[in-house]
Formats: structure tokens, sequence, C-alpha cells
């Protein structure tokens, strides 16, 4: 099945992009993305640590830029200036690579986005070339605003960053996919394979997920899970669900040439 | 020699650091132990291309932040 999912005018296989933090090591983080089969990666933007072993272990080492598509965060960024400025750095550092996700965050509690620093980020860096996968509610307006100016992917929480809540609101998101034409992936919320199942039954274009999988007791095992449950809700969606009914009047075995009751 | 032997301060990742004065971008990454590494440099808000390391010289009061790429989600 040709299936694609189409960033930017680019094609991607798997459905399902995944986040490189919270891992107990560089190995695990390996093992767990080949496991998840993603061919998108979130990475941070950090200060490097001065009093750093020069040999210490690198992300880069382990998870290579040749054979996964690096997706750039603003994790940890109140203000658009700061993202601003983050992915500015971000696009410096890999040689120009211009996909990135922008989150804007509006409290350390909640993780909950500030959607008015977010357009006000997006809007800037729109301008200066980036391909923006933007983080943000699952408020249909706001989703539709970012679209128009011109990010390349709707990404609305389904719950709490780190929560694994699951799709507490199917009904907005409907409303996020019937009102914006790139593609709408679910970042935030996932917790169990079902839960990935169920955005992309919904329709959504991809799950983007991080402690769903680092977070599990066996991280590997749960990445090859949720690959396997964001292609069953992608097929479901695709085949299209029967109508839920409450009382069946189709049995699925024939009506006719049923034995003779021994009862008269 | 005059002026090289002269010491600035500048903030590194909200660290101060002296430095003597006329200082390039790409000596002070010789001396951090970062040549080669892949990093990224921001110098009161603004980009370093790393094209320019070499002909940048550092100014006393500069605040320079300096980056990788980390786990994250």
């Amino acid at each position: 099945m040709n299936d694609q999912l189409v960033i930017a005018g680019k094609s991607y296989s798997s459905r399902l992009l995944v986040g490189t933090g919270k891992y107990k090591d560089f190995t695990e983080t390996r093992a767990a993305l080949d496991a998840s089969g993603a061919e998108i990666v979130t990475v941070a933007i950090r200060r490097t640590n001065l009093g750093q072993n020069a040999n210490e272990p690198n992300l880069l080492d382990s998870v290579p830029m040749s054979k996964f598509t690096y997706l750039p965060n603003t994790a940890g960024c109140y203000t658009a200036d700061d993202a601003v400025r983050t992915l500015r750095l971000a696009r410096e550092l890999l040689d120009g690579h211009s996909l990135v996700k922008l989150e804007v965050l509006g409290d350390p509690q909640s993780l909950y986005p500030n959607v008015i620093e977010t357009i006000a980020a997006a809007k800037t860096l729109v301008a200066e070339g980036f391909q923006v996968m933007v983080y943000t509610s699952d408020d249909p307006i706001v989703a539709k605003q970012l679209e128009d100016i011109g990010c390349v992917a709707i990404m609305p929480l389904a719950s709490l960053i780190g929560s694994g809540m699951g799709i507490l609101n199917p009904w907005n998101l409907q409303l996020v996919m019937e009102r914006v034409k790139v593609p709408v992936i679910v970042d935030a919320g996932v917790g169990t394979a079902s839960d990935a199942a169920i955005a992309m039954e919904l329709g959504c274009d991809g799950v983007l997920m991080n402690t769903a999988i680092a977070g599990a007791k066996d991280p590997v095992l749960m990445a090859s899970a949720m690959k396997k449950g964001v292609e069953a809700g992608r097929e479901a969606f695709l085949a299209g669900r029967m109508p839920k009914k409450l009382y069946s009047a189709s049995p699925s075995s024939p009506t006719a040439g049923i034995i003779s009751s021994t009862r008269s | 020699m005059g002026n090289m032997s002269k010491v600035i301060t500048v903030n590194i990742n909200g660290e101060p650091r002296q430095l003597s004065a006329n200082t390039t971008v790409a000596a002070l990454i010789d001396e951090m132990g970062l040549t080669g590494k892949r990093i990224a440099l921001e110098r009161n808000g603004e980009i370093v291309p790393r094209s320019t390391f070499v002909t940048q010289r550092l100014s006393a009061g500069d605040k320079l932040e300096i980056v990788v790429a980390v786990g994250g989600g």
C-alpha cells in the first residue's frame, strides 16, 4: 500500500514521529527508534556542557542525520523570541536544515502551549524560510490561523505533554482536521498503543510521542507496539469502519439451512 | 604586543570567562576543546556562521551561547 505522509513536499513511509529524550542511554534510544520505524525524530537544542569530557557519547553518533530526519524543537521556550533564537541556532547547527518543531509553552506545570506567542514565533520563522511543524492546543480556530501563516503541519495535543492520558477530546481533533489541509499530527498525550490507534482512526495524519515509549518499562517493546498501533489505526481509518448500531438485524452467518429443531 | 596582553571578560552560556583581547571565535572554540564538534554559536543574540569563526574577534562584554543537539521530545 502506497500511503505516504507528505510534509513540506517530502514523503515519509512512517506516520509515527518519535522523540529522543528520557532514554537510559543512546543505545536504548537507537534501539527504540529502530523498533518504532520512525523516520522523523525530535531533538532538543541545549547549551554545551562547558566541563564536558570531549569523548562523551553524542546523540549524533547513535542517531545519525544520514538515517533519520532531525526535527529540532523549542522545548522549554516560553517566549516567541527564545523559540526563534533556538531554531536559528538549530538551523546553523544542522547545516541549514529548515524543518523544525515550534513549541512555545505557557507554564511549567501544565506545559500547555501559549498560542499567542506560538503564532508570533510562527510568523517570524515562516518569513525566515523555516518549515514549521507547530505544537498547539486543539483549538480549531488557532489551528487554521497557524496553517494560514504557512506552517507545514499542525500538531495539536491530545492531552498534556508527558501525561499519557490519551485522546481526551476527539471532537476537537476532528474539528481541527476538518479545517486544516496540511497534515495534522497528534503531539503529546498518547500513553499506550490503543491511544495511537484511536488518533489514527480519527483520521490524524500521524502521531508524535516521546514519554509513552521512553517511560514504558520496556521502551523498545513499546516502540514496536506503537508502530503497530499507528499502522492498525491508519489502516482502519482508510478501510472505513462499520457503523455502530445498538442491535444487529444482520447476522454474520446464513439464516437459511439451519437444521430443524427437535422441539416441535 | 600591547593590545594582545589585555584581558577581557565575556559571558559564555551564562558564565563569565576571561580571554585575551582580540581572541577569535575559532581560538575560543579551540581553547574550549570544541573544535570539530557539531556546535552552533550565538553572539549577542545573532548567529555566528561557522564560516566566520576564524575572522570574528570577541569584545569585552560579549554574550555567547554555544549549543549542541541533545535528546528531547
